[in-house]
Order: C-alpha cells, then structure tokens, then sequence
C-alpha cells in the first residue's frame, strides 16, 4: 500500500477508537477533579476560613452573582456556543431541577468565564459539575448526561 | 423574535435538521479518503482543492448551503422520517471552518512539494469528518474551548 492508503487506514483507526471511547464515557459521572489540592495549599494560611468560603460555588457564584444555589444540590453546566450536545444537556438538567425539589440548574458560559473553566479544569463542553448543599464538588461528567445517570448522581449529593 | 406560533419550526431562529451535517461529514469523509489514496498526484490534489471550496461555502454560508447537503435534501431526507429536533447550524459551520484550515494546510503541503504535511493534515480533517459522520461528535467545537483556554486571558 502507499504511504497515502497506510494514512487513510490509520485516521479511519483514530477516528473509531475515539468515538467509541467518547460514546462509552460520555455523561458518566465520574469521580472529581481534585480541586481541594489546590486549594489545600492556601488553606492552611486561612484557617480561619469556613469551608463553605472555598466552596466550587463560591468561584462560580463570583463569576455568576445571579446564579441560584439548590438546598440539596446545584447542577452547574458549562456550555459554549459551537456546542450541539449542551442543547440537550441544558433540556435534561432543567427538566431534573425542576423535577427534584431543592435542586437547581445553572449554565455557565465557558467562554466568557475563562478564569472559572480553568480554576476548576473544565477542558470540554458541556460539562456538568454535581455541587451539593455546601456548595462542594461531588461529582462530574463530561458530554451529555441522559435523565437517569443524573438523578443517580444526584443520589451521592 | 415574534410570538407567532407556527406549525412547523420546534425552536426560535433558522434551526437545521442534524443529519443534514451528519450526510455532509459522511460525504467529507469518503472524498478525503479518495485524496489520501490520489495524491500527491494532480487529479488526488484537485479533489482536495474542490474540498476545501466545499469548506470555504460551509465556513461562510453554513453547511447547509454546500453541495452535500444539497444532495441530502434532495437524495436522503425524502426517505427520512422528519427530525426529532433541529439543530443550531452554528457548531457545524464552526467545525466546516476547522476542516477548511486543515485542507488548506494540506493544499500548501502538497504545492511545495512537501506531501507528508499534505497527507497528514488530510487526516486530521478525516479524522474529524468521520468522528462527526460516525458519532455525531464535533472534535472542531471542542478544540474551540481548548483554544480559549489557552490564547486568552
């Protein structure tokens, strides 16, 4: 085969390894980035501090000061404009807020809060942050959620 | 936006119907694969070039004014049930955008005679056509948050 059809046969491979990668992973919640390292680092120095002051939802609160917090829990969606699956995650996450009690939806533009997305490693769109009545990460995904996999998040909230 | 209700029309503003990008990227894919396969000969480089003139339309007008979605109004959607929703044409004409810079470095690859470059960057453009025929998955618009992150302030 020439170097051309060696290329073609090797992106074909790519291109199927990595969808079927992203269709398995996309809208698990998985885990959490670990932002308290970071934040562990400077908490030692204010230990005067409550956590709730270092929670993910004060950063998204002062980079969003209209933006609800849920008694139970807050489903923080980070979206862009040239973005075809936030649509739908934006229908599912309303449609569990207003289905659970306690619960609010928040959608953040990404790029125009650079500064947030980075402190609290959000690389793609949409990803959905699970924070809880503290206002503290619980969980994430990343890609669109469906209904379900949501409320099961919900559950570790 | 009015308030009129229409019958047709499920969201505000000029919304498209998915599998329109969808057919387009499967169309992309097959053409950037015959290229691979061609070039660096002038009929394989040719095909590339034709290409990248079906990115520039999609890049500029949408991809809903390029000659493959033309085909798939014509050929596919009369067989199709109609859509479950429409889409926001803007992320498909972003990743036509994406696919356009990719073709052009392969044009200049292969016009200096520099052909890995040319190959490779046909890949990279296969690469994403098919993840978008395949999965519906748009690399372009990830890469655009990416970009963001890190070029701006």
């Amino acid at each position: 085969m020439s170097t051309g059809a060696w290329i073609a046969v090797a992106a074909v491979a790519v291109a199927l390894a990595v969808g079927t990668y992203r269709l398995l992973t996309d809208g698990r919640f998985r885990g959490t980035r670990s932002v308290v390292e970071v934040r562990g680092a400077s908490a030692t120095s204010l230990e005067t501090t409550s956590p709730d002051d270092q929670s993910v939802w004060t950063d998204v609160q002062a980079a969003m000061p209209d933006a609800v917090a849920g008694e139970q829990a807050t489903l923080v969606q980070f979206s862009s404009a040239f973005c075809a699956p936030c649509r739908a995650t934006r229908r599912v996450l309303t449609e569990v807020a207003d289905l659970v009690p306690g619960v609010t939806h928040v959608e953040v533009d990404a790029e125009h809060h650079l500064e947030l997305v980075r402190r609290l490693g959000v690389l793609r769109t949409p990803t959905t942050l699970v924070l809880d009545g503290a206002g503290n990460e619980v969980t994430r995904a990343t890609g669109a959620p469906r209904k379900e996999q949501v409320l099961a998040a919900l559950g570790r909230a | 936006m009015s308030t009129t209700t229409t019958h047709h029309a499920p969201i505000a503003g000029a919304g498209i119907d998915p599998r329109g990008p969808q057919a387009a990227a499967a169309i992309t894919a097959v053409v950037l694969v015959v290229v691979l396969l061609l070039a660096p000969s002038a009929l394989g480089v040719a095909l590339l070039a034709a290409q990248a003139v079906v990115f520039a339309v999609g890049s500029t007008r949408g991809v809903q004014h390029t000659p493959y979605s033309w085909l798939f109004r014509r050929l596919i959607r009369p067989r199709l049930a109609p859509p479950a929703e429409l889409e926001d044409p803007a992320p498909p004409r972003f990743a036509q955008t994406v696919g356009l810079v990719f073709a052009v470095i392969g044009l200049v690859g292969f016009g200096s005679g520099v052909d890995l470059l040319g190959q490779v960057a046909t890949a990279f453009a296969l690469v994403a056509a098919l993840l978008n025929a395949v999965f519906r998955f748009c690399l372009g618009c990830e890469m655009y948050l990416l970009l963001k992150r890190a070029t701006a302030r």
